[in-house]
Order: structure tokens, then sequence, then C-alpha cells
């Protein structure tokens, strides 16, 4: 098993199954009147939140409680930069009190990763900044699977900001990872720059790498002596060669259409009418409106006008499909509110799922017996 | 004044031989009684390696560098001048800062400080700093840059490169469109998207050194590009050097070695201002300073206390220290071409500045003694805690580089011998 969630892609298909096999396991406790198992007695787990979220707190909270581990709360916002105790002198505390495993909602992309480079105990990526949610991904493919039936050759429709979501990153790589087939939807400012290749669970197939060996200098330059020494220097991107060449910069893209996402990752979409009925699942993600200071759109109604899941959208889905938002909602921004209530959409399951799927991912990773 | 003999010495390359160093300079006649002899066989002297471009970061943050420490590094890793950038605190916007950062270097005594002077007040942007002033106080600054910020403002950018030419100044650019990074913390492109850090485009850099090498041509001024780090700079700058405009651009040895997928580990060590891009730009700046199209390395050498960098990425200043590593990475990357790290680490650097002392020819009698010695053979090891440098910033812990610095003349005086700084 692996030992720390920082990112989806720490998961490989075998241990995504296994996680999402194992909450299906723990969801049949929910209906028990006994809702607890003692797997994790004596265990201490750490909700160490730098962000509010009652929601994602409360969720791994009840997860470790029905699995019996001692919680602690450690709710540490406002302490980030300047005042107040660093990361690393709190992974020390952390550490020191002996703590097996530590959720963390962090607003700096990364911070899971550094934490987990300072102490012993598993950690647990509750959210960092843009970059992941990997628990999120968990109980959404969860969901999915349960309302659908499967994962593999599933058409998911990821619409919204992708570029500040990290709920799209690990959904996307966990997805791949289980052979969905995932299509990002939105404006073009708000799709990352070479997403299909940042995003590919398949690192061969990312960009360009400096070969070991490779120098400069010509045939005075000592072999092996080259940049190649240098076994970290290696890197994607600009498959062309200089930058005059436009195909370095964004997505390889059919307009209007769905992408061929070569190499494993998402295609890309900027119509959302098109894509909506090729689609068994869509997801919607959460746009803040303030965006529009920034001129990612120019207002909330030309965003909702041209991405908005409305009730006319909804009927171009296919009968089967599902409506998916991670909230918290901005109902009548991303979504009208009788989708948002509608049968298709399995929003407040995914709350439910969220605690069987954490249960989950701390009983594995905690080596639960 | 001790005289030395360096037996079987190359001078770049060349055969090897004897050189004889007295009262200071290169002799040709024998050394006479007393003089102290050195190994050499198997060294390269160089000339002394000028930096055009080194955070000292005294006055103000003394706990991560000050100009004695930072000399020390400076001739640890074979340097004889370097240039202090004037982002220090208080700024290097006046007089009297600059000429305080200058008497620090002359009373360490191992390299030659050349203060750079801050071409706006407070590197803030808004009004010429007294660019005179300094240019005729006792440090007599030629080099001005607001480094660390961008001269953003075209109109003040103009006024700065015309007003340095009444005394042969040059501005020295931090390419960096603000509006364009606001937020960004490493190189934009599918690393960045995969890790959710902030995007940093190739093309803010790229847009400001196409501003200024037109602006540069229609005053008909001097114009310096400080770390130059894409693809797209490198090919800007071939163009305006075709047409004849005066400008001069630097790399530093991390853009010509490492890459942003570095940034997958979120270990801030590798946070650096211009961000670590692709390997296709590193390609292209490899063969640009091959080509001439980059006239210089400069280290950027940037020293950060612990604290800055043992935290979140976002949270981290950028900046690594590089005065003891850029000689092997150079070599590691260009090969034991000689003669070009000769004309790209001393003398173009040396022209560049204005400091005639430097980059002289080792074959000429009577040129300064002011050399380094290099034992290419040698690989290092690179181990944070051996640093001479009083930060531990470097992004090469772990990795074996080829050759080291075996000693360090300036003016006939041994600053480094056997590899060790001499006070
Ligand atoms: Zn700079």
């Amino acid at each position: 098993m692996i030992k720390h969630l920082r990112s989806a892609a720490d998961l490989d298909a075998e241990t995504a199954t296994l996680i999402l096999d194992t909450a299906a396991e723990m969801a049949t406790l929910a209906g028990r009147e006994v809702k607890k198992l003692p797997t994790l007695r004596g265990r201490t787990v750490v909700n160490l939140f730098y962000e509010d979220s009652t929601r994602t707190r409360i969720s791994f909270e009840a997860a470790a409680k029905r699995l019996s581990a001692d919680v602690i709360n450690f709710s540490a916002k406002g302490s980030s930069v300047s005042k107040g105790e660093s990361l690393k002198d709190t992974a020390l505390t952390l550490q020191a009190m002996g703590a097996d495993a530590v959720v963390i909602r962090h607003p700096a992309s990364g911070a899971p990763h550094r934490l987990a480079s300072w102490v012993d105990g598993s950690v647990v990526n509750a959210g960092d900044g843009t970059h992941e949610h990997p628990t999120q991904a968990l109980l959404d493919a969860y969901t999915m699977r349960s309302r659908l039936g499967r994962l593999d050759g599933l058409r998911v429709a990821i619409v919204g900001d992708v570029l500040h979501s990290r709920v799209a990153r690990s959904n996307v790589l966990l997805l791949s990872t289980l052979g969905a087939q995932v299509t990002l939807v939105g404006p073009p400012t708000l799709i990352p720059i070479d997403v299909a290749a940042g995003l590919s669970g398949d690192a061969s197939r990312r960009g360009d790498r400096l070969v070991p060996g490779e120098a400069a200098g010509g045939p005075s330059a000592p072999a092996g002596s080259a940049g190649g020494d240098e076994p970290r220097a290696v890197s994607p991107a600009a498959i062309a060669g200089l930058s005059g060449d436009a195909s370095r910069r964004g997505d390889r893209l059919v307009p209007g259409g769905v992408a061929g996402a070569a190499g494993g990752g998402p295609a890309v979409s900027y119509d959302l009418d098109s894509v909506l009925p090729d689609s068994d699942v869509v997801m919607m993600l959460r746009v803040q409106s303030e965006r529009m200071q920034d001129s990612y759109f120019p207002s909330a109604r030309e965003y909702s006008r041209r991405y908005g899941l409305d009730m006319r959208r909804l009927r171009r889905l296919p009968e089967h499909a599902i409506v998916m938002h991670p909230g918290p909602m901005n109902r009548g921004m991303e979504i009208a509110p009788e989708v948002a209530d509608s049968p298709r959409s399995t929003i407040v399951e995914q709350v439910a799922n969220g605690v069987s799927a954490r249960m989950a991912v701390l009983y594995l990773l905690l080596g639960g017996k | 004044m001790t005289a030395y003999v360096m037996k079987g010495v190359s001078l770049l390359g060349a055969a090897p031989r004897d050189l004889v160093v007295r009262d200071g300079r290169i002799a040709d006649e024998p050394p006479g009684a007393g003089a102290e002899v050195i190994d050499a066989a198997g060294l390269v002297a160089l000339p002394g390696l000028v930096d055009l471009h080194t955070h000292l970061r005294e006055p103000g943050r003394e706990d991560a560098e000050t100009v004695e420490t930072g000399s020390r590094a400076a001739a640890a890793g074979g340097y004889t001048a370097v240039c202090a950038m004037a982002n220090t605190s208080p700024v290097a916007d006046t007089a009297g800062v600059v000429e305080q950062v200058w008497r620090l270097g002359r009373e360490a005594g191992l390299v030659d400080v050349q203060p750079i002077g801050a071409v706006t007040v407070g590197l803030a942007g808004r009004q010429l700093a007294e660019l005179g002033a300094m240019a005729t106080s006792a440090a007599q600054v030629r080099i001005f840059s607001d480094d660390g910020h961008c001269v953003a403002d075209p109109r003040l950018m103009r006024r700065a490169l015309e007003y340095v030419k009444a005394f042969d100044g040059v501005i020295a650019q931090h390419a960096e469109e603000p509006r364009l990074t606001e937020g960004a913390q490493m190189h934009e492109g599918e690393v960045s998207t995969r890790l959710g850090l902030t995007g940093w485009p190739a093309v803010a850099e790229e847009a400001i050194i196409a501003r200024d090498v037109l602006l540069a041509e229609h005053v008909g001024s001097r114009l310096h590009v400080c770390h130059v780090s894409t693809a797209g700079s490198v090919e800007v700058l071939r163009q305006a050097k075709a047409r004849g405009v005066r400008v001069t651009a630097e790399v530093t040895p991390h853009h010509l070695l490492l890459t942003d997928e570095l940034a997958t580990s979120y270990d801030p060590v590798y946070k650096v201002n211009p961000p670590l891009r692709t390997a296709s730009d590193v390609r292209a700046l490899r063969q640009a300073l091959i080509d001439g199209v980059i006239d210089v390395v400069a280290t950027d050498h940037a020293p950060h206390a612990v604290e800055d960098k043992e935290c979140e990425w976002a949270y981290a200043r950028p900046g690594m220290v590089g005065l003891e590593t850029a000689l092997p990475v150079v070599l590691s990357v260009l090969g034991e071409q000689w003669e070009l790290i000769a004309e790209r680490m001393s003398r173009a650097p040396a022209r560049i500045a204005g400091l005639a002392g430097h980059g002289g020819d080792l074959a000429a009698a009577g040129s300064p003694a002011t050399l380094t010695l290099v034992d290419p053979a040698a690989r290092r090891t690179v181990d944070p805690s051996d640093l001479v440098s009083r930060s531990r910033n470097t992004p090469y812990a772990g990795t074996t580089l080829p050759g080291r610095i075996v000693a360090t003349f300036l003016r006939g005086e041994p600053t480094v011998l056997d590899g060790k700084v001499v006070r």
C-alpha cells in the first residue's frame, strides 16, 4: 500500500480500485445501528486545516471516528506566512505527538508534499491550493461507479474553472487511471496551458527532456559529464524547437469540438452544448464570480449563458447521464437550481460517499487490520 | 610582495609552462630567489572570473550573506570581481549606499566588489535615482539595475537608457512584465498545469526584451539583459544583434542545466526568478552562449536564510546560491572549451562592467596577475554544508560536477590556495 495520498497520481489502477471496493464495504456500515469499526483504535489522526472547510473537515473527522481513531483537530487558519508557526515547526510538533496520519488542507499548492518530507506518519491531501483534492476524486469516482456501474470507458465532462480547480486536476488523473475519458470544458482563459500533456497519467507522453549526457559543447565536451550528470535535469514541454512555433503554447484542440486526447490526457472543448450529448457524467465546477475582475470572462451572466448547466442543456444529455458538483454550489451561476435538485443530480450522495471514501483511505494507508 | 611561480600550468588549455607572478603582474623573467612554487601540473589557468550579477545582501540581510562572506564564496568559485546588485535594504540608490558597499568590498579584500546602482528610487519604478551621483562617487557605478523588479514603465526605461549615456552607463534590465506574472510561481507549461502552481509565461520576459531592444535602438543606448531564460528571448536578441543594437545578455548557470520538472518536488530550492524553463529553452540558451548571442554567464547568486526556503513553495523567496558552482556547471555544459569559458565568464563581463584590471591576457607579460587555477580532472559532489557562502540554498546538493578551483589570485595576491580561502 502507498504511504501518502498527496496526489491522485499516487494511485495506480489496482490501488484506486481497492480503495473504491473498500469504500463500498465501509458504506454498508452506515446502514448499521453501530456505525463504528475498532480498526484504528489507539491510532491518532490529525486534521490540520489552514483553510476553512467545515464540510471536508467534518467528513474526515467522521471517517476517522468511525474507525475508532483518536482525532485531533488543529485549525491553523491565518497563521500561515509571517505570523505564527511555520509549517515545518508544526510538522515537528505533530511528529512529537506521534500522529499516525495528518490530513492537511492548505492554501499553498504542494504543502502536503512538504509536510510528508518532515513527518513519519502518513499524509493525506485534503485540498492544496490550486493543485489537488484526491479524496474528492475518489468519492466522485465511487459515486459514478455506484450510479453507472463502471468507470472504464465512461465519458466524463468536467466543466468550468479548470485552471483554479484542485477537484478537476485530481479527477482527471484518477479517472484516466481508471479508464474513463475526460473532456475539459470551459472558456479558454480557464483551461490551463498544455493540459493534455500536463495531466496525462502516462509520463512518457509528456514533452521533451534533456537526455543524460547531452552536452552543448561539441567534440571537446567530456563524455558523460554533461547536463546528464544531473539526473534531475529532466523536463517536459516544447516538442517544437524554438518558441516561434506557436504549437508550443496551449493545447492542441479542435476548435469548438472535442479534441483527440492523445496520450491518455484529457480532451478539451470550449463548447458545452456539443459535448453534452456524448457525456455519461457532467461535473460542474464552482466558478467564483470574482474571476471576472481578472478578465477570465466578461460577466457572470455571460459565463452562465455559455457554460452554465440549465434545464435546456440538461435535456441534451443522454437519459442515463448524471450531474455532479463538488460543492459548494453557486446556484444560478454554473448550475441552475432546478438542475441541482433534479433526480439526475448526485450532489447529496457525493457528501455521504465522502465519508466512506475517506474511511477507506485512512483504513488502507494506516494498514488497518 | 611575494613572487610565485606556477609550475606546469596550462594557459587556457595550451601546452604546460611555468607562469611567473611578480609585483602583482605576469612576468616574463625568472622569478628570482624566494619565489613560492606552486605545483600546477594538470591545472588550467583562466583570467579571474567576473560576475555581473551577485546578490551580497548587505546592507539589510546579513543573516543570509554579507559583503565579506559573499566575497569569500566568490573567491572560492574562482571569481576576482563581482557586481553587487542594488536590491539591498536600504536600496543602493544613492551615492552613500553604493560607497558603503564598495568600501566593505575593499575591506574584505578578496574580490573587487563593484556596486550596481538602482535605476529608480527604492526600486519602486516611479522616479530615477541619482544615477549621476552614483557614477561620480568613489564606487564609480557604471551598471544600473532594479533587479528583482523590472523597469516596466516604458517611458521611464527610455529615459534611463538615454540618461546614462552621459557617463557610458548601461541599464541591466530584469525583464519581467509584471502584469503577466502576478502571483507567478514557476514556468507556465505542462508542469505548472500539473502542479497547480501559477504559471510564469515565457512571453512575460520576451515582451520586455523586445520592447527594450527597440528602445535602446531608438535612443542609441547600451542595454544589458539579465538572466535570459527562454528560447524566445534568444531569438529576439539574435535579431537585435544582427541589426546592430548595442545589447548584451547574460544567462545563469542554473538556466543552462536545470529544468522546470524539478518543481515536481515542491522543494523551493528550485524556485528562482526567472523560473527554470523547459529542455528546449535550455538547449537554445546553450547554443546562444556558444554563438555569442548571449555574451556572459552570470550567477545571479541569491543567498537566502533557511526559513525563507524551508517552507511552502508559494511562500519561499526565489533564488539560488551560485558563485561556488558556476564554473563546474559551465564546464559540465560546455566541456573544456577554455577560450570560450574565459570569454563568457571573464573578458566579456569585465568589458561590460568596465573593469579594466580584469579579463586580461595571461600570456602577456605585464598583465595583472588576476587569475584562477582550475583542476579540470577533479569531480566534486556538492554538499551544501561545505559551501563558503553564509547560505545553503544550492540546487545541486548531491550532484557531482566536474572541475575544482585550486587557487585564485587577485593582482598577484592569493585569495584561494589549495582550494581554501586564505583568510
Ligand atoms: Zn533578476
